[in-house]
């Protein structure tokens, strides 16, 4: 149900210690990039229904920015990963 | 068949056998000038607008679940427009004037209850805000007072006005806001379309959106296809479903809302209230029911259920407010699912593509927008331009950097 968040830093821990950012899918373009990337990176979302990326912050724990994989529609959490190797993970690819 | 005092008579002198079904059941024609997907209220109100004020009725509205079976039968039913901006303002104010009218315009009873809402003020500079919106209101024509602590007392002597971190000096009265029975606006709508030549269809789900050279021709379903000159999305919760289907880039991103309704309790919550502290909203509903809800679960989600730690949270707010509610027991809790937009104010628009029209964006202030939402979308659908009060409300204002955002949180949707 993602009352529990399992922070690979502190362990399980209810929802209520953790802040929620949004979807973790856009990724911050570069200053230079033209208006048109920057209102996507901003303000257009995908917002798909089922598996889905989302920053979540333990802001009552570690403080580290986290990405928790789950389903927005059984709320089923797949996985919780720091966010730096989240990118790191990412950009291994 | 009219409804009446005469008719309720007339039929009671006949068993209440003659009642007749408050609208058809219809299988879609092969074609129609306007297809609205969405029975919900938003929906409905633009068939029954188009129908009554534009003159259109060769229209259908096309509902994947049954009517009221969304999100206008799953709000804490209230109404207002105490809002600040202008880009709001003059449109909530046009719902509520026409939520003063609308029994007697669509001859149904939703139970209009103008009992007042008071959004309750906690600290110096949050008076000031509220002075300030009050004003801004004022500027507007719209009704406004503040008032101070023991005005607030003699209406609501069971607050907590002395609670040590959240003292209550005040509130913002908007005496015209109250309450209105809301599966009733939806079958109030319903059957006045209905009346006038509208399909309202349901159980109908669409699949895809068919289109020829960049233009929307029609809908394939769950009963086939069916023809168009005209679409409308009027889906809130799961727009970017819809949208996808016509390639659509949304600000949007779904959230899920809930209520809570506690046992019959005898009348003792006369108004409307908003915590000022928090986010907490309750009224009482005529069978005694405590209404109230609070914010949203904060993540991503189209399950129309939420979570505990929301209910908690809630139940916390509600009594650090009212003590007493810590002895009454909730009876019911259900959710819905928002469209929460970027600045958190809706969007009533064309779009990129010629004749398919969008009505989104709702965040979790739809309900009260259902009148003004239906009409102005009825006169963007057949004038092809935005109504006066909603010529705020486009889908391209993000680009262009004229959001309207009330709460000033910027585009951060889970938060306005």
């Amino acid at each position: 149900m993602a009352s529990l968040i399992t922070c690979p830093h502190c362990g399980t821990r209810p929802k209520e210690e953790f802040s929620i950012r949004g979807a973790a899918a856009p990724r911050r373009p570069s200053p230079a990039a033209r208006d048109e990337v920057w209102h996507r990176y901003v303000y257009v979302r995908d917002n798909p229904k089922g598996r889905y990326e989302e920053y979540w912050h333990h802001a009552a724990g570690c403080r580290r920015w986290l990405v928790v994989d789950r389903d927005n529609l059984t709320h089923e959490v797949f996985g919780v990963t720091d966010a730096t190797d989240h990118l790191t993970a990412e950009a291994g690819e | 068949m009219r409804y009446s005092a005469y008719s309720i008579f007339k039929q009671a002198f006949s068993g209440n056998r003659l009642w007749t079904p408050a609208w058809r059941e219809p299988q879609p024609k092969t074609h129609y000038d306007v297809i609205i997907i969405g029975g919900g209220g938003h929906g409905l109100s633009t068939a029954y607008y188009l129908a009554k004020e534009f003159g259109i009725t060769n229209v259908a509205v096309l509902e994947k679940g049954y009517i009221g079976s969304g999100n206008v039968g799953r709000n804490t039913t209230i109404i207002r427009s105490n809002y600040l901006l202008e880009g709001n303002n003059p449109f909530y104010e046009l719902s509520l004037q026409l939520w003063e009218g609308l029994e007697k315009d669509f001859n149904y009873n939703a139970m209009v209850s103008q009992r007042g809402i008071v959004t309750l003020f906690h600290s110096d500079s949050q008076r000031d805000d509220y002075a300030r919106r009050g004003n801004g209101m004022r500027m507007h024509g719209v009704d406004a007072e503040l008032l101070d602590r023991e005005q607030v007392r003699r209406m609501m002597p069971y607050l907590n006005f002395d609670h040590a971190r959240f003292p209550i000096l005040g509130g913002l009265y908007q005496k015209r806001g109250g309450t209105v029975r809301h599966d009733a606006v939806a079958w109030g709508y319903a059957r006045g379309a209905d009346q006038r030549g509208v399909d309202v269809i349901q159980h109908c789900e669409v699949t895809g959106i068919r289109r020829e050279n960049g233009v929307v021709v029609g809908v394939e379903t769950t009963k086939g296809f069916i023809g168009c000159s005209k679409l409308a999305l009027a889906a809130a919760g799961n727009t970017t479903t819809v949208g996808r289907m016509a390639d659509l880039d949304l600000p949007i991103e779904t959230h899920v809302l809930q209520a809570f309704v506690s046992e019959g309790l005898k009348p003792v919550i006369d108004h409307v209230i908003t915590y000022g502290a928090g986010h907490f909203y309750i009224s009482q509903s005529d069978k005694g029911g405590l209404v109230f809800g609070a914010g949203l679960d904060f993540y991503s989600s189209y399950a129309q259920r939420g979570n505990l730690q929301t209910v908690e949270h809630t139940m916390e707010e509600g009594v650090t407010m009212i003590p007493g509610l810590s002895r009454a027991k909730v009876l019911r809790a259900w959710a819905g699912v928002m469209d929460m937009s970027m600045d958190g104010s809706p969007i009533i628009d064309r779009t990129p593509i010629d004749n398919l029209y969008l009505n989104c964006g709702w965040c979790y202030g739809g309900f009260k927008a259902t009148p003004a939402s239906g009409f102005c979308f009825a006169h963007l659908i057949a004038r092809n331009e935005p109504h006066h009060v909603a010529r705020f409300m486009r889908l391209d204002r993000f680009e262009r950097g004229y959001m309207i955002d009330e709460a000033g949180k910027g585009p951060q949707p889970n938060l306005h």
